[in-house]
């Protein structure tokens, strides 16, 4: 498959970092399985690099799960986070569920029969979200008490109950262990929750149930609590009994170690593995997660199948939309150079979260990534968050940057 | 393909710059927050390697470029500016 350069990268310098460079048709079939951040971004760079490439997505369109914290905060809308696949590039499309692998043979198994064979597969299938390891909270549970991890009717859902909650209520949020997807977004979303509460039901109080005794960009979330929403969000480490150990979803209650508290509307986030074809075609270990090479995000488990984004242990990278980004690029490469049988080059990657306190209020976590001893460790002295104190125009600042984030990695990602 | 739900054309190659390169480690990481926003169009080479020494260094203003910038050494940023400004887009 050949590819102009132009067609492929034309109206976006994003796409224009994309490597121009053009070679003789390339034979190799390629099945990208996941159209997220990580698996679209990779299907297009693979395209792009002149490959035979099938991109299986299961659904007809994408909901960013970035930014959605802002529908919840009453000033983003669902349209926003929508995306198509409709202009994918140089890639076909197919909107079907992957059902199994059988990676002896090389072929993708699709939920219609279809078998897709491949040279090279590349797995993002994102998370599985795991109903019924915290008791009580199985997929019924999740229409009451909704996780809104997945963005779709999820986020509408918990909408919607925020919406209908009378002032003085109480919304709980249950903020799992590490590793799980997004680590500071819990903690956006008790700011944004607050924001609309703060207008319209400002009697109301958040709290944060935590699994954990620490949190992504913590100052700079306590300071925004302290400025923006004093008293109104209260979280409890799992050393002041925030551990979550079961849930009713009937009666709204939720029961932590010490204590059983009686919540308006309950936002439950439960634990994560890799997406289930990710652990089918046997590249998830016992945790649950991909383990890869930092150089080419190729299994270590699997030959030949590469595992990218949230499902795969990426070392001291978080599980983001930025991070799944960085690495489906660099994946690209490593498997267009494979594929040369030349030596995938040693990648650097980046990763910045931004997050959001208030629709002008923003904050970033930043790092700087390489292979270090078969892991992908953070480049010392690169990276950090941004500083605590700094003046509102800073933070303001952040906020616009938040937003141009957003419009270049979907651009990126979804054309 | 039954199963192929869209499928787009390939393109003819007319006008294609010559002279493209793989790009050095850490510069495809850029393109996640320097897109049509943030352009680094303008740029020549000099002037981003100019501008990431400042960044390193702290003598430049910035909400982030500072904490990226200290993650890459000057001949990886001079690698990646020399990249950048060669697969500039032309149109
Ligand atoms: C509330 C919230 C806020 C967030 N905010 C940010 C943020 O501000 N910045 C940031 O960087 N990250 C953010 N994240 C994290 C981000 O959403 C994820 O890290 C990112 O989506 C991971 O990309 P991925 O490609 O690995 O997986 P996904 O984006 O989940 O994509 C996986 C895709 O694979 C498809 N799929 C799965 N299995 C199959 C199958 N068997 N067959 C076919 N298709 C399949 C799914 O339908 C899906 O489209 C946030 C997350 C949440 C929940
Ligand atoms: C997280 C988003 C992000 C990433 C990733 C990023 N930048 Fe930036 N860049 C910015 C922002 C924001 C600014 C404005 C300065 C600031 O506030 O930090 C900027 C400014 C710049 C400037 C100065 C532009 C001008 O208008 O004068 C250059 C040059 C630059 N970046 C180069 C790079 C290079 C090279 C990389 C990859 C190694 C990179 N940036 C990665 C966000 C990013």
């Amino acid at each position: 498959m050949k590819t102009d350069r132009r067609g492929f990268l034309a109206g976006s310098l994003a796409l224009a970092l994309a490597p121009g460079y053009l070679r003789a048709e390339s034979t190799a079939r390629i099945v990208v399985v996941g159209g997220g951040y990580g698996g679209a971004t990779a299907a297009r760079w693979l395209g792009a690099l002149g490959h035979d490439v099938v991109l299986v997505e299961a659904n007809r369109s994408y909901t960013s799960c970035p930014f959605s914290n802002t529908v919840l905060g009453g000033f983003g809308t669902m349209e926003e986070l929508s995306f198509g696949y409709g202009d994918p590039g140089p890639v076909r499309v197919a909107l079907n569920r992957a059902e199994t692998v059988d990676t002896t043979g090389r072929e993708v198994v699709l939920a219609d029969g279809t078998a897709l064979p491949y040279d090279r597969l590349v797995l993002a299938p994102g998370v599985d979200l795991l109903f019924d390891a915290l008791e009580g909270y199985d997929e019924a549970a999740a229409g009451i008490m909704p996780h809104a991890w997945k963005a779709g009717p999820q986020t509408e859902l918990l909408r919607r109950q925020l919406e209908a909650m009378e002032d003085g209520g109480v919304v709980a949020i249950v903020a799992p262990a590490n590793p799980y997807r997004c680590p500071p977004g819990p903690y956006e979303r008790a700011c944004l929750i607050a924001h609309y509460l703060k207008e319209e039901k400002p009697r109301s109080k958040i709290l944060i149930l935590d699994a954990k005794d620490q949190f992504s960009k913590r100052p700079l979330f306590e300071e925004a609590w302290a400025e923006l929403y004093p008293g109104m969000i209260e979280w409890v480490p799992m050393s002041a009994g925030g551990n979550v150990i079961r849930v009713e979803p009937e009666a709204m209650t939720i029961e932590t170690d010490f204590e059983r508290h009686e919540v308006d509307v309950a936002n439950v986030i439960p634990p994560q593995s890799a997406g289930a074809i990710a652990r089918a075609a046997g590249v998830a270990d016992p945790t649950g997660w991909c383990p890869v090479d930092p150089g080419t995000f190729e299994s270590t488990l699997v030959p030949s199948v590469h595992v990218l984004g949230d499902a795969c242990f990426a070392g001291a990278m978080p599980k983001s939309a930025f991070s799944a980004n960085a690495q489906a690029k660099v994946a690209a490469l490593a498997i267009d150079a494979m594929l040369r049988d030349e030596a995938p080059p040693v990648p650097k990657l980046i990763n910045t979260c931004y997050s959001l306190a208030a629709p002008d209020y923003g904050f970033t976590v930043a790092g700087v990534y390489a292979p270090q001893d078969g892991l992908i460790a953070e480049v010392e002295g690169s990276g950090g968050i941004s500083p605590v104190g700094a003046p509102r125009e800073v933070r303001q600042l952040e906020a616009e940057y938040a937003r141009n984030w957003f419009n270049t990695i979907t651009g990126e990602a979804f054309g | 393909m039954r199963i192929i739900a869209s499928t787009v054309a390939t393109f003819a190659l007319a006008g294609v710059a010559a002279a493209q390169s793989l790009p050095p480690p850490g510069a495809t990481s850029c393109s996640g927050c320097h897109g049509t926003e943030l352009s680094l169009e303008p740029f020549s080479a000099e002037e981003i390697v100019a501008a990431l020494a400042a960044y390193r260094d702290g003598s430049r203003e910035a909400t982030v470029m500072d904490r990226i910038a200290r993650g890459f050494t000057e001949e990886e940023g001079r690698a990646i500016a020399e990249w950048i400004a060669e697969n500039r887009h032309e149109d």
